[in-house]
């Protein structure tokens, strides 16, 4: 059973700018690996365990940099990463991006490509898709149980309606959502062994991408201006030095709430 | 020109979100609508009313389920036949999954948690909030077709149109989009007092630690006067039941006061409680994005502070 698993390195959620001239999000500062996806990687252990044997593959677009995010997924257990990491491919959208991706996963042949529930950069949601039909793979999203078996992926998932069954024949794209595992921490002697494990760096000319399908030149969509949210009202946040209740009351009472 | 919108339905009705994006369309001028599934006819009819001068349907057993790759033919199709340049899609898991597919399928760009689309010096331009809201961005495509996905409660349905024109779509579906099958689906549980009507809300999270301490939510709930709900996490966890999930796969809900209690405030449960009055927000981790939003944040332990606000509320009550 091979597993590839889709990650993406995202700035630190207090580090969160857009830069005004590229109109790309600003990601010189500190870099992490996108929480959603250790539950990706998370179930992609499980599955992996469970079946006795097989390898856990990640699987990202980014800067050299972002080795530093796959190697916490290296840390929690998975075997190996690949990193599809090309100046042209900087400030690609969902089809470029999906593109990029598809291409790198086909060269893995995985039985099983997991997602996790959203780039906590971006707020997207979406990349599965299109990367299951770039592949012509079958697709299932907001995953919240998966088990492997006969050739199958069998998957619990939730829908604005309550929750869906749903068998997909392997090889298949799963997105798991945050609900699905709670992700293990990387053991000491995984963090240490993370760095010699097997990484690789990609370019488009090694995937045979043409560099025009990337980056903002592969792009459809783009960022026209950058303007000011509609004002919500200042937020206010106190830390709670045995008054906190009190002032939740007044402050409601002050409202016209109570 | 004349956009086209994806109308998702349940239980044989078109679904709001839906409702919402065609009139969203129609206040833009003409605009189409496609309905997918097994025996929607008579729910298609029913969009005419909303603003679709014409309606698609694609009426096929084989697409009862409602799984996105099916639907991905079916939209590939109608844009190769009938040269639509725009779609137009409510934000849905079953949506949201058909759009970014769409998409790939047509290298077509797509923008998504739009809350507006503008037509600006002859372009088409999509208000795109992000960073927690905290920038708007103007965001535009390339090149046709344009698909944009519409964050939850961005609009709301208009019933200013007439009767629209239904025709048969064609329905040609590829091995791989039919491979996924649905073995079990979900019906909508319409137990207990619907929290959407509810004027406060106070809701719980992961944070509680366990399904025993939902209990200081229900009793603040209680002494408010409100409705209880729920994140996904805890949905998931088997803490609380489903019909009270507030969030992205849950309800969408407005109250005039919303309290998170141990809730982080993850996208997922945002977008279902955003639009409420006042959001007053208590958890232990000043990290929280829910800080960056609530309009009164209190960083502690809501196992001290979440009894002693019942007592609090009480009082003032009494």
């Amino acid at each position: 059973m091979k597993i590839a698993v889709c990650v993406k390195q995202v700035p630190e959620a207090q580090a969160k700018r857009i830069d005004a001239s590229t109109k790309r999000l600003d990601r010189s500062g500190e870099a992490a690996l996108n929480a959603f996806d250790a539950n990706a990687i998370e179930e992609a252990l499980r599955v992996k365990e469970s079946s006795g044997d097989g390898e856990v593959v990640l699987v990202s677009l980014g800067p050299q940099s972002a080795l530093d995010a796959l190697r916490k997924g290296l840390a929690m257990g998975a075997d190996r990463a690949v990193l599809v990491s090309d100046d042209a491919a900087a400030g690609s959208d969902l089809v470029a991006t999906s593109l990029a991706l598809a291409k790198a996963l086909a060269r893995e042949g995985a039985d099983l490509i997991l997602f996790g529930q959203q780039a906590s950069d971006s707020d997207g949601a979406v990349l599965w898709a299109a990367v299951a039909d770039r592949l012509r793979l079958p697709l299932v999203s907001q995953a919240s149980e998966l088990s492997v078996a006969d050739g199958k992926a069998h998957v619990k998932r939730q829908t604005e309606f309550g929750y869906d069954v749903i068998d997909a024949p392997l090889p298949a794209v799963v997105a798991v959502s945050d609900a699905i595992n709670e992700p293990r921490y990387p053991s000491l002697k995984g963090i240490m062994g993370a760095k010699k494990k097997p990484q690789e760096s990609l370019g488009a000319s090694d995937l045979g991408a043409d560099a025009a399908q990337l980056g903002e030149a592969g792009s459809k969509t783009e960022v026209l201006a950058l303007g000011d949210p509609p004002a919500r009202g200042d937020t206010v946040k106190i830390e709670d030095d045995g008054s906190g209740a009190q002032k939740i009351a007044d402050y409601l009472a002050e409202k016209r709430l109570l | 020109m004349t956009p086209l919108v994806f109308l998702e339905h349940h239980g044989g009705e078109l679904v709001k979100n839906s409702l919402a994006v065609l009139s969203k369309g129609a206040s833009l001028g003409d605009v189409h609508g496609v309905v997918i599934g097994s025996g929607v006819r008579e729910a298609a009819a029913k969009a005419g009313v909303f603003g679709a001068q014409k309606v698609w349907v694609a009426d096929d057993a084989a697409l009862e389920a409602p799984l996105p790759q099916p639907r991905v033919d079916v939209l590939e199709r109608l844009v190769r036949d009938h040269g639509y340049d725009t779609l137009l899609f409510g934000q849905s898991v079953l949506a949201a999954d058909v759009a970014a597919g769409l998409a790939a399928r047509l290298d077509a760009g797509l923008n998504w948690d739009l809350t507006d689309l503008v037509r600006q010096d002859g372009a088409l331009v999509g208000k795109r909030p992000a960073l927690q809201d905290s920038v708007v961005v103007d965001v535009g495509w390339k090149s046709t077709p344009r698909l944009a996905l519409f964050r939850s409660g961005a609009f709301d349905p208009q019933e200013a149109g007439g009767e629209a024109q239904l025709e048969d779509a064609t329905v040609e579906l590829h091995d791989f989009s039919t491979a996924a099958t649905m073995v079990e689906q979900a019906h909508a549980e319409s137990e207990g007092p619907a929290i959407e009507e509810a004027q406060v809300i106070v809701a719980g999270g992961r944070g509680l630690g366990g399904p025993e301490n939902f209990k200081l939510v229900e009793e603040l709930a209680q002494a408010l006067g409100g409705a209880v709900a729920a994140t996904r996490a805890v949905v998931d966890a088997g803490w609380y039941p489903y019909s009270t999930q507030v969030g992205q796969t849950g309800k969408t809900v407005s109250p005039k006061l919303y309290v998170a209690v141990g809730i982080s405030g993850a996208i997922q449960h945002k977008v279902g409680m955003q639009s409420s009055g006042t959001i007053v927000a208590i958890n232990k981790d000043g990290n929280a994005p829910i800080f960056e939003f609530a309009d009164l944040g209190v960083v502690g332990d809501l196992h001290e502070i979440v009894p002693k606000l019942t007592e609090l509320v009480k009082q003032r009550k009494s």
